[in-house]
């Protein structure tokens, strides 16, 4: 649930394992890779989107995720709605 | 200049465990792939052959699907290097009911925790022409991609019109079969409520008795079977090794009643009669056939009387074995598994048995190669698909002669 106290680091977590289920290799996925690179595509997103509001109650809107390109601004984008 | 269709590769992963050969080893062994009551493909571990994102983004019967088509086209010979143009290779793959295990579990989703919650990938996984689009997409097949829907029959449907696309010019190769993992609570109760299926409880690796006396209904089994053919011009310009032709396709419609055959057997004789003449082959030439055969009371009494009818004093002296007694109705991949069991027997001159066939019922009188396997010179071999809503699909397989 949300609390003050998640971090990036836990958000950070979240989003890597789940780009790892979705197929992602584990070895490509970084802070600055492209989802493009790890052939992550916007059905992926959509689910990574629920993955985050079913465990931070952060709601995320279609056009929020439009222009999430790399993994680091899914997780700016994150921390930015828990802010 | 007519344009024949050859039989090039051939894939199945069945209850009888992954691999056309170990399907057709096992099926002439005796060995019943059914366990507890259902027909699984139990021996089938998606991540043995599929990406973590391939599992992630397919259905079971996508997924079952896929390994049977690998493993065609590895039989094919077709190790990453494609022979063909690919706009010039189609993938056509038929199912009953398509991805009906996502469908429930999505809809359970549904009402528990919403519309919001639902998997974006639920309606690509669920969707009837998942695997034609899936395979077409991880081979690079560039020509026509799309299922066939009719119920049992829908494997042969899928492989008789992809035959047809190469005969009419469409595609040089296709990728074609049928897929089925429908073995669900919904589905299952389903065919519980119309009383489809077996309730030998007692004995459930005896439950799938075709043409037994005392059969009292098929088998839910799951499975895929699938094939790659070729125009026999451009198969012999490559050097591919050819399994065997189909020479001939029929199809149609009882226009009777939404589960049940007539009881005069017309649609099953008009579909076998036509698949006959398409091919230009005499009745005493055909070596055996693989029956529909699902172990229901009204279904095999009438596909034997069919058979009568078509092959008159002949039928008497033809093989003729149902797979699904050993393992189960795999449905819409039925026609796929059981058209790669006719191209095994053309193939090795032995035909599988019927097992479970203990007590001959007077109205089946047919030689259903009782509980062993035969061997048989087969020259032609005919499968019978036939479906819910009254539709009969036929395929003629035969040894290749240059």
């Amino acid at each position: 649930m949300p609390t003050s106290t998640t971090d990036t680091a836990t958000i950070q977590k979240v989003v890597f394992d789940s780009l790892e289920t979705f197929g992602a290799e584990p070895t490509e996925i970084k802070l600055d890779a492209t989802f493009e690179s790890l052939d992550i595509d916007s059905l992926d997103l959509v689910e990574l989107a629920q993955i985050v509001e079913d465990d931070y109650g952060v709601q995320l809107k279609g056009e929020d995720m439009e222009n999430v390109k790399t993994v680091r601004q899914a997780v700016d984008l994150v921390m930015s709605k828990l802010g | 200049m007519t344009r024949s269709v050859v039989i090039t590769g051939v894939g199945a992963v069945t209850p009888l465990g992954v691999g056309a050969r170990t399907l057709h080893e096992r099926w002439t062994a005796g060995v019943s792939g059914i366990e507890d009551g259902y027909g699984r493909a139990s021996e089938f571990e998606p991540k043995e052959h599929l990406s973590v994102k391939e599992v992630r983004r397919s259905d079971r019967f996508t997924q079952l699907a896929l390994a049977a088509a690998q493993e065609a086209l590895e039989d094919a010979g077709w190790d990453g290097e494609k022979p063909y143009d690919p706009e010039r290779t189609a993938s056509v793959i038929g199912t009953g009911i398509g991805g009906i295990g996502t469908l429930e579990r999505e809809h359970i989703v549904l009402q528990q925790e919403g519309a919001e919650r639902i998997s974006p990938l639920s309606i690509p996984l669920l969707m009837a022409n998942a695997a034609s689009g899936v395979i077409a997409m991880k081979h690079d097949l560039r020509g026509q991609s799309f299922g066939t829907v009719s119920a049992c029959a829908a494997g042969a449907h899928a492989i008789g019109m992809a035959e047809r696309l190469i005969r009419y010019g469409d595609a040089d190769v296709v990728v074609t079969g049928g897929s089925e993992a429908a073995i669900t609570q919904q589905s299952y109760a389903g065919f519980c409520s119309m009383k489809a299926l077996s309730t030998r409880n007692d004995s459930p690796e005896t439950a799938s008795r075709p043409f037994d006396l005392d059969r009292d209904g098929f088998v839910m089994g799951e499975g895929a079977g699938v094939l790659v053919i070729e125009e026999l011009e451009y198969a012999r310009r490559r050097g591919a090794k050819i399994l065997a032709e189909i020479a001939g396709y029929g199809m149609s419609s009882d226009a009777y009643h939404i589960s049940s055959p007539s009881e005069d057997g017309d649609g099953p004789i008009r579909v076998m009669r036509a698949t006959l003449a398409d091919a230009g082959v005499a009745p005493k030439d055909v070596s055996y056939i693989n029956a529909h055969g699902t172990s229901t009371p009204a279904g095999d009494r009438i596909e034997s009387l069919a058979i009568k009818t078509v092959f008159g004093e002949h039928a008497k002296k033809i093989p003729v074995s149902s797979t699904k007694s050993a393992m189960g109705h795999l449905l819409g991949a039925a026609g796929g598994v059981e058209t790669a069991v006719c191209i095994l027997a053309v193939g090795r001159d032995i035909v599988p048995p019927t097992i479970n066939l203990n007590k001959p019922d007077p109205d089946c009188d047919l030689d259903f190669v009782p509980n062993k396997a035969r061997p048989v010179e087969v020259r032609w071999a005919l499968n019978n698909s036939f479906g819910f809503g009254g539709t009969n699909a036929s395929i003629l397989v035969g040894k290749y002669k240059d």
